[in-house]
């Protein structure tokens, strides 16, 4: 696998549309190795349907889709097993199996990637990755309605993680957690990626969480990607949405509270 | 070019061992066999000619360093692996808890000790609930206007009304069984004439008001458990409370005065349809006129039998609304714990109902009524 893209995600013309409503339309996106990149947009622009096309569970309607170097609208089952093994996904909910203990959760996709592993490391590499997500070891074994938000949250992650992904998707990650909490998952996909050396496409609403540990920022709007640069080119850049919402009230409060950490 | 993970004796120095090679998931298998072989014993590990490394290749490479009686501290890898390193070993390095072999015992006890106390926990809850309902309905009592009379007809409508077809099937149903079943037993001794107060006295005392219950169990204790856990889990009855209205004067009482009422009609139904379900075999296959059956079941049949049978529909009632509205206000939050608890406000209906139901056949049988 020598000679790797310099671009884990490439996207290029885009369309996305849900009958007459187009969401997207001539969509270019690059998503560097080893960066995390913030996906903001204002509500319906269509950031998780954007996430959703990329890893293969919303064809478009036209234009092309690279993830590592892979044409991600293939149909063959090797390019899609390929993606599937090299990418890890946190849903908005953490999207748990209820059924599953914590534990089980995680190794589910070893089992189905991996038969040949014996039950006893499938065991221990979930437990790792249990740990690797900031959860004490006695979750493992507690269902998911046993933990609180943040918790499964962190098991969600731990799930995505299964497979040493390349990749990370993070939909909303710090969504409904208090400030605190935001602030240590925060904390950890930051601590995750770069002992792992991962690729995160995050979509987030949180000012703090760009602020905190995005190194891109790309802004969805007028159907399409608007700027993908560092914060501090896209702070400038003149469309009205981004500059309502990095020179809003709560933009100035993260950035304040950024410039003071440093 | 090899890419699989291997670990050998450096040429120069036997001691020190030099990994190389992809240590990532995908060659789990090599890395395990690496790890069964390590030996007890080595110097030193040198991991710079590792050109992949991913977690599990971290943690395989972890356990082959403290196999050889080094840490994971002591493998050096190139720059890039090195906070990955550092991580697996914190957490895998750390002394590993045993886990302990008791093949199910200790799971089994626990599981039971688990029912005894949920059981218990029920039991309380159920009793509690009893007395939190009574003393709601006695204030309602001295205050009537408080008394929710459109929910309780409509719930009337719904227990009992619409459960009338179904009531009667089943009674006739099972009246011709009996019938049937004690004609061909009785015919042996040429006693078939008493089919009349078999079928009579059974339905009288035990089987109407007992099918009926079990009938309502299924279809209303689930219903009523099914309606306020959805209202549970949408925070309603938090609502109805910060609201200051009294979740069970307005969500229990109306269900359990319907049931109250309904049950012990439902109860004489069941018996007309069940005693007619006799007449009909009886008149069919044994050959009697229904004058004879029904001069015969009022000859020899007294009266105490019905109210035997009627007296036990308001406890009945009692149980099936109770226990119904209890589970519903257990449901927490998910979906499935709304469905979880359906099934447990049935399972406890009617196994409650035929429980009361033995315990006052013995009642009755001792007190010769």
């Amino acid at each position: 696998m020598s000679g790797e893209p310099e671009l884990a995600i490439r996207v290029r013309g885009l369309r996305n549309s849900f009958g007459s409503q187009v969401v997207h339309d001539q969509l270019d996106l690059d998503v560097r190795r080893g960066e995390i990149l913030g996906v903001v947009g204002g509500s319906g622009t269509g950031k998780s349907v954007l996430m959703r096309a990329i890893l293969g569970l919303r064809p478009p309607q036209a234009g092309s889709i690279e993830v590592l170097g892979v044409d991600a609208l293939s149909w063959r089952a090797r390019e899609s097993r390929l993606i599937e093994r090299n990418t890890g996904v946190l849903f908005q909910g953490g999207a748990l199996f209820s059924s599953l203990t914590v534990a089980e959760n995680v190794a589910v996709p070893l089992k189905e990637h991996y038969p040949e592993l014996p039950a006893d490391m499938i065991q221990d590499l979930a437990m790792l990755k249990i740990r690797m997500a900031g959860l004490p070891e006695d979750a493992g074994a507690k269902l998911p309605s046993q933990l609180s938000g943040g918790m499964r949250k962190r098991a969600g992650i731990a799930r995505a993680l299964a497979l040493d992904p390349a990749l990370l998707f993070l939909d909303e990650p710090t969504a409904g957690l208090d400030p605190v909490g935001a602030a240590a998952f925060d904390e950890l996909i930051r601590t995750l990626q770069r002992a792992l050396g991962l690729t995160v496409f995050l979509i987030t609403h949180d000012l703090d969480t760009l602020y905190a540990i995005c190194d891109r920022v790309a802004v969805l709007a007028d159907r399409r990607v608007l700027i993908n640069a560092p914060l501090a080119e896209v702070e400038r850049f003149d469309h009205p949405w981004v500059q309502e919402y990095f020179h809003g009230p709560r933009g100035r409060a993260a950035q304040a509270a950024k410039a003071q950490e440093a | 070019m090899s890419q699989k993970p291997s670990i050998e004796p450096s040429e120069r120095n036997p001691g020190i061992l030099r990994a190389r090679g992809e240590w990532t998931l995908q060659h789990a298998a090599e890395m395990l066999a690496l790890v069964e072989s390590a030996p007890t014993r080595a110097e030193d590990i040198d991991g710079r000619d590792i050109t992949r490394l991913d977690s599990a290749g971290a943690m395989m490479l972890s356990r082959y360093a403290v196999k050889t009686g080094l840490g994971l501290s002591t493998v050096e890898v190139r720059p890039e692996f090195q906070t990955l390193t550092a991580t697996v070993r914190d957490l895998c390095e750390a002394p590993p808890r045993r886990r302990r072999k008791d093949y199910g015992v200790r799971e089994m006890l626990a599981r039971m000790g688990f029912a005894v106390d949920d059981i218990t926990r029920e039991v309380l809850a159920l009793i509690g609930f009893l007395g939190l309902t009574l003393k709601t309905g006695l204030g309602v009592l001295l205050r009537p206007a408080r008394f929710r009379l459109t929910p309780t007809v409509h719930h009337m409508e719904q227990v009992g009304l619409d459960a009338v077809p179904l009531v009667l099937l089943l009674s006739f149903m099972v009246g011709a069984v009996i019938a049937f079943l004690g004609a061909s037993v009785l015919r042996d001794f040429g006693a078939e004439i008493f089919v009349v107060e078999l079928v009579g006295i059974a339905f009288l005392r035990e089987f109407a008001v007992l099918l009926t219950a079990i009938l309502l169990a299924g279809r209303t204790a689930s219903a009523f458990t099914a309606q306020i856990g959805a209202m549970q889990s949408g925070e309603e009855i938090d609502a109805i409370r910060t609201l200051g209205l009294d979740p069970i004067e307005l969500l229990v009482l109306p269900r359990l005065v319907a049931l109250l009422v309904m049950l012990p009609l439902l109860t004489f139904l069941a018996m007309i349809a069940g005693i007619a379900g006799g007449l009909a075999v009886s008149v069919a296959s044994l050959g009697f006129t229904p004058e004879m059956f029904l001069t015969r079941l009022h000859e020899t049949i007294g009266i105490r039998h019905f109210w035997v049978g009627l007296s036990k529909a308001p406890i009945f009632a009692t149980v099936i609304a109770l226990i119904g509205c209890l589970e519903g206000f257990q449901v927490q939050g998910t979906a499935q714990s709304v469905g979880e608890r359906t099934t447990s406000s049935v399972v406890q209906t009617i196994s409650l109902v035929i429980l009361i139901d033995a315990f006052a056949a013995m009642f009755f049988m001792e007190m010769d009524w």
